[in-house]
């Protein structure tokens, strides 16, 4: 069943809303002084929906909470159903943590970049590495040409990751590393850096995206096919619950679901699906739900739609917590309760006019940190042009610090929850999620549902969707199609080919000066594991502290589990 | 005698995996009456010089985001000259810094559409350019 919005068409999912029955006072309200207005002068518009194309009314009431229950559908904080957030005190007790996403050039420029935010008072890394590096090639292969560090840092080996953290204390500073393939080899160099300062592992705190699912489904970052990477993302948890027990092995990830041009709902929904993936395939490999489902971390878009991105937020935790209980039994607070980070959405942010977009992070970041979120990455002005130079990646994080400290949105918990429009908004929002939720689940699975081209093919068709309604100015972007000005270009960052040249200089001397006997015996190693059953992580440590490249090592992978090609879909 | 269609082949080179750009274009051009092949991810110059040849195309449109126009453009348009395509109009959508458009239209790009283009101008200037 779709509701047609103004050429804009979403799916509601079969199970109708309960029927709205407004009062009587509400009624007269409609006779007397709704209908004369109307009648006077017409509302702007025949219809109001949300950017996903989610039809919005006039006005809402306690008619639009049938049934609804405070105790039931709201609660408390720091208490399921975690609606107004998973902790008692949310902000007020600690603010979110401010992690810009940063990374470019080489390890040295990468350190100086995040050395500097961290002196600007963000509270949190996380690590933007180049394509030569996600797709798990050295910044000499030959299909590493024209990309080495332009879209994050190269990162070929443990020596560039001993550089990319000189001077930063692993145990004290919370790291996150967007790495999604070669995620285990990657997290087992951090962990060989960490050791080498002294660090604890047990008190490494940080995140590996690891989600492998949404690289098949939105970012297309994958190398190998799907079980062999779960297999791989599954060893990770297996070993952080073991040995890094405040470390999040993987950050399941919507922002990219929804920056491919997915709707809020099929975001929610393909997130979630996805959680719960990794968690039958965990609990397939016999881990205790309730031991490692709490250190399983979330990522969300902060996307436009103010409200829209609130509700969400609110229905994910809802939604996780009661699929952690039905689904799973976890008897686990710590299981039950979905932490996540939000980046603001990339995909809004406009060429044109570029200092418009301090404004849209601004209110993105709004949205994301009155729907409760524990981290917080806001983009810069520039994002449509290049990497952030400095001037615009500090004002994106001063957005953060004048959210928490001039705007007095964090003086309460969940200051939206009991309003009539963010409760049925999120209750909407819950309904479609669970729709898809179940869809997949009777594919079989998301795994299943991947291989089908769903959720692909839902992400493209709602992707042009909103662009034909962009093109046919349904909806209006401000500076590139409507309120469009003559503009000077931008002052933006450059990285040139230098950034590829040191980095074959250095690979040259790190293999000349390793040892390619004990190199080759530790590949050989975790390729015979590979093909076994055993827990790869050892393996991956053992090959990155011999100085084994990234792209060694992947290679060595490659050869055991194969490559994924996908079909593609338009 | 039946106006032949338009052949375009919408490309993703180098290591890039975001294709939301590519896919909508492929659409558009498609609903615009264009024959539209996509040649999927991960292609290197070689690769779409050989298909432009093989499905003998009248346009290439490349999606590049990931700041390695720089190398791929004067590849593939290297590729096309001796490939004997220098008559298919190739052009550019994706994130291009502006001081590096000129070089590219100098190397024979005939056009690059940044962020924020429509796809009616693209459908527009295809047929404008083709005059038909």
């Amino acid at each position: 069943m779709s509701d047609k919005v103004k050429g804009t068409t979403i799916a509601t999912g079969d199970a109708p809303a309960p029927a709205r029955e407004p009062s009587r006072k509400e009624r007269a309200w409609e006779e007397n002084t709704l209908r004369p207005t109307l009648e006077k002068s017409p509302e702007r518009q025949t219809e109001f929906t949300t950017i996903s194309g989610y039809p919005i009314r006039r006005l809402y009431t306690p008619a639009d909470l049938p049934g609804w229950d405070p105790h039931r559908d709201l609660g408390f904080p720091g208490e399921p159903p975690y609606t107004r957030g998973i902790h008692s005190t949310m902000h007020r007790g600690r603010l979110w943590t401010m992690r810009q996403f940063a990374g470019f050039g080489t390890a040295e420029d990468t350190n100086e970049r995040f050395r500097y935010l961290l002196a600007q008072g963000q509270t949190g890394l996380s690590t933007a590495f180049d394509l030569p590096t996600l797709m798990g090639y050295d910044s000499d292969h030959p299909l590493s040409e024209g990309e080495v560090g332009k879209c994050g840092v190269a990162i070929s080996s443990l020596a560039d990751m001993e550089v990319l953290f000189d001077k930063i204390p692993l145990a004290s500073v919370t790291t996150s590393m967007t790495i999604n393939s070669p995620a285990a080899v990657i997290w087992a160099m951090y962990l060989a850096v960490a050791e080498k300062q002294g660090a604890d592992w047990r008190k490494l705190s940080g995140t590996l995206q690891n989600d492998i699912l949404k690289e098949y489904i939105a970012q297309k970052e994958y190398i190998y096919p799907p079980e062999p990477s779960m297999r791989l993302v599954i060893d990770t948890f297996e070993f952080a619950a073991r040995n890094t027990p405040k470390f999040n092995p993987i950050s399941i990830s919507g922002y990219h679901i929804r920056e491919a041009g997915s709707t809020a709902i099929q975001e929610l929904a393909f997130t979630l699906r996805d959680g719960m993936e990794y968690v039958e395939y965990g609990i397939r490999r016999g881990l205790d739900v309730d031991q490692f489902v709490p250190q399983l971390s979330f990522f969300f878009n902060a996307h436009n739609d103010f409200f829209e991105e609130i509700a969400k937020y609110r229905a994910a935790r809802r939604i996780w917590q009661k699929a952690m209980v039905e689904r799973y039994r976890a008897k686990n607070p710590r299981t039950w309760a979905l932490r996540f980070h939000t980046q603001t959405a990339g995909c809004s942010l406009t060429a044109q006019q570029p200092y418009n977009n301090v404004v849209r992070t601004a209110i993105q970041a709004l949205a994301a940190v009155l729907g409760g979120t524990q981290s917080l990455h806001t983009n810069s002005l520039d994002e449509a042009w290049a990497l952030p130079t400095e001037f615009a990646a500090t004002i994106a994080l001063r957005t953060q610090q004048i959210i928490a400290h001039e705007t007095g949105v964090t003086n309460t918990v969940d200051p939206l929850g009991g309003s009539y429009f963010v409760e049925a908004l999120t209750n909407e929002v819950e309904r479609g999620a669970q729709d898809y939720i179940e869809k997949i689940d009777a594919m079989g699975g998301m795994v299943a549902a991947i291989e089908r081209s769903y959720p692909q093919r839902e992400i493209a068709e709602a992707s042009y969707k909103y662009q034909v309604a962009v093109d046919k100015k349904e909806k209006i972007i401000v500076g590139v199609n409507d309120y469009v000005a003559r503009e000077k270009p931008l002052d933006i960052l450059q990285i040139d080919e230098t950034v590829a040249h040191r980095q074959a200089e250095r690979l040259a001397k790190l293999r000349a000066d390793r040892s390619k006997a004990e190199v080759d015996r530790r590949l050989k190693a975790l390729r015979k594991a590979a093909q076994g059953q055993d827990n790869l992580m050892p393996y991956l440590f053992d090959a990155v502290k011999a100085y084994a490249t990234v792209g060694e090592v992947c290679d060595a992978l490659r050869e055991v589990f194969g490559t994924y090609e996908e079909v593609a879909i338009t | 005698m039946p106006e032949k269609k338009i052949r375009v082949l919408i490309a993703k080179p180098g290591l890039d995996g975001h294709d939301r750009g590519a896919k909508i274009i492929a659409r558009a051009l498609r609903d615009a009456g264009m024959e539209v092949i996509y040649t999927g991810l991960r292609q290197t110059p070689e690769m779409i010089a050989s298909a432009a040849v093989q499905e003998d195309v009248d346009v290439i449109g490349l999606s590049i985001l990931s700041g390695a126009h720089n190398t791929i453009c004067p590849q593939l348009m290297n590729l096309l000259q001796k490939k004997g395509m220098q008559d298919v109009t190739v052009l550019v959508g994706g994130i291009i810094p502006e001081a590096d458009i000129p070089a590219m239209k100098q190397s024979g790009i005939a056009e690059i559409f940044l962020p924020g283009t429509s796809t009616q101008d693209i459908v527009a200037f295809i047929h404008k350019r083709l005059a038909r």
